[in-house]
């Protein structure tokens, strides 16, 4: 593999809530344009690792480096797109009024607002339902406005924390070609999961347990080194490993 | 820039949440109508017995303004006393008038006594044959209670729902994730406490005109000085409840519990502000009116309203109000640090 270009690099990585420790001593690179799954259980650790990238959260001990500058750094976050676990979206306006919104604050305005609107508004397929106040949204809908607001201004790093849950098979099948899309424009993708199947999907996976990384590669190297089937059972047997 | 477009996302929330902005501005209107219609109602008329009262005294005395019942015997009087058809009975025994009083509702007891001090100057010998004239300095003979509460009153409402919806709208902001969301754009942490500031400056601006012009215009509270400045102090005063609510909102894990802040931080501003008279408080109490907003809120309202003071009287008042609103201010922005370091 060509020597490639780092975007991210946590350094020993620890965190703790008060006695309980979140996150165990965790080091990584994440390359350029690469999506990079993390993978693992509900409470494993991977919103408190990600929210950390992100620059919402400090670490305990250790560094994390994005683009080269030690997080958070304001400069820094602005280059980086993120949907977090929950919707955020205000319920009482309009998707149309919600992404205005969000797009003045990175200073998009006029017309080129207008037409990242509508691009990512086709990108979630929601091209339909843009006055449509968001209170008025199911479950999936918001999932995709959430990540639509994410792409906004064309970030070079997305940081989508498992963008996929509530979202239907054949949709969800649409937003993976459009991460593949965004991939070809030489964004970095980070994405959260604890569905197996999805993790497949991704350029290399990190494997989180109990806040720990039990292991880092691409999906057919986990599975050649385990000798395993699928995924899932790369887990299982990394985590035995661990335990 | 960036605070412009929360300004407007801040004032298009309003106008969605039709509930909540009839709320702001029709509840106090309702109950400040309601204080107008108890305290402005008919002075009360007291009703009378007269036990054995000698026809050519009765002659002397100004009788006009009570309900007068002859009676001539002390115990029909004092059955009618209990069964509250009369507020007091007066009897007329060695030369001299006594009186017996119901004497369960304070309110009837001084108008009662007020109408028999009136009705018994005639006979006072040594009564000045000129009656006293009374100037007033501030306000006039027929100011009542109402004038007097309701500059505090108006200030109250502005406080409390602003504290209210302002708590409640950032509490939603943290529980809903949004606030994150924001922190993770570049928007600064000043920035976002500023939009609020200013989104919710300018829908206040827009309440107390409303309940202002209609308690002065409509409701004829008195209103001796200039209309600008009680603009002026209820958008100190906004400030100060808004930013004090987005403070305390740090504090609450979601809406009842921002509402348990109302007994506790805003109720009890009331009565240091002068709904009631501060001389007579006991003085280990009445230190904390000086730590309220709402005090200095209360006294400029009076002094324009009620005294139709100006600038040099009330601006030391809006020095204390923005001391207080700068102080939240910096503590919203040093809490924000929780959810972003810098
Ligand atoms: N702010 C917090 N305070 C205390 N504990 C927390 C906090 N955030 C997360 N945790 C704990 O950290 C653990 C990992 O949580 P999280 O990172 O959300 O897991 P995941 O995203 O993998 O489901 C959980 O046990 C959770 O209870
Ligand atoms: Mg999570």
């Amino acid at each position: 593999m060509a020597k490639r270009k780092i975007i991210i690099s946590t350094r020993n990585v620890s965190k703790a809530f008060g006695k309980q420790q979140v996150l165990k001593s965790i080091t990584l690179e994440i390359y350029k344009g690469e999506i990079f799954g993390f993978l693992g259980p509900s409470g494993a650790g991977k919103t408190t690792l990600v929210k950390q990238l992100v620059g919402l959260d400090l670490p305990t001990d250790g560094e994390n480096h994005v683009f080269g500058k030690k997080m958070p750094s304001l400069p820094t976050m602005e280059r980086i797109g993120y949907m977090a676990q929950s919707d955020a979206l205000y319920e009482e306006l309009s998707a149309k009024e919600n992404m205005v919104f969000f797009a003045s604050l990175y200073g998009l305005k006029g017309q080129h607002r207008e037409t990242r609107i509508r691009k990512v508004m086709e990108i979630v397929n929601l091209t339909d339902h843009l006055n449509k106040l968001v209170s008025n949204y199911s479950g999936g809908m918001k999932r995709r406005l959430s990540l639509a607001i994410a792409l906004l201004h064309e970030p070079k790093l997305l940081i989508l924390d498992e963008p996929t849950v509530g979202i239907d098979p054949v949709l969800r099948k649409s937003i993976w070609n459009a991460f593949e899309e965004l991939k070809k424009t030489d964004a970095t993708l980070i994405v959260t999961t604890h569905v197996m199947d999805e993790a497949e999907k991704c350029d290399r996976l990190g494997m989180i347990r109990d806040g720990r990384l039990i292991a880092v590669g691409t999906p057919e190297e986990l599975k050649h080194n385990t000798s395993s089937a699928n995924i899932e059972e790369a887990f299982l047997i990394y985590g035995g490993a661990e335990a | 820039m960036r605070i412009a477009a929360l300004v407007i996302r801040i004032l298009r929330q309003f106008i969605r949440d039709k509930r909540t902005l009839g709320l702001m501005i029709f509840a106090p209107i309702l109950v400040l109508t309601m204080m107008h219609l108890v305290f402005s109602g008919d002075a009360y008329v007291p009703k009378l017995g007269l036990v054995d009262f000698p026809e050519p005294l009765q002659e002397q005395l100004q009788l006009e303004g009570a309900e007068l019942t002859d009676y001539d015997s002390i115990s029909k009087a004092e059955t009618d006393l209990a069964d509250k058809q009369i507020d007091g009975y007066i009897l007329f025994e060695n030369q001299a008038p006594s009186i017996v009083l119901e004497g369960s509702d304070p309110s009837v007891n001084s108008a009662v006594m007020k109408w028999v001090q009136e009705a018994f100057q005639p006979l006072q010998q040594n009564s000045l044959s000129k009656e006293l004239e009374i100037e007033f300095f501030h306000g006039s003979a027929d100011m009542g209670q109402f004038d007097y509460f309701g500059p505090v009153l108006l200030g109250f409402f502005i406080f409390f729902f602003v504290f209210l919806i302002a708590g409640v709208s950032f509490l939603r902001e943290r529980t809903t994730g949004t606030l994150e969301r924001l922190l993770s754009s570049p928007l600064r942490r000043w920035e976002i406490v500023t939009g609020y500031v200013l989104g919710f400056g300018i829908f206040t601006m827009l309440q107390a005109t409303i309940i202002a012009a209609y308690s002065i215009y409509i409701l004829g509270m008195l209103m001796e000085g200039a209309f600008g400045y009680v603009l002026l102090i209820t958008l100190f005063l906004s400030l100060s409840a808004l930013t004090l609510g987005i403070f305390l909102s740090a504090f609450a894990n979601n809406e009842l519990q921002m509402i348990q802040f109302i007994p506790i931080i805003v109720v009890p501003q009331v009565f240091f502000s002068g709904l009631f008279n501060l001389e007579t408080m006991s003085s280990w109490l009445s230190w904390i009116g000086p730590l309220t907003p709402l005090y200095y809120a209360a006294s400029a309202l009076r002094d324009v309203m009620v005294r139709g003071y100006g600038w040099s009287d009330i601006y030391p008042d809006l020095l204390f109000l923005s001391g207080f609103s700068v102080l939240f201010f910096i503590l919203n922005i040093l809490a924000l640090k929780k959810y972003r370091s810098i």
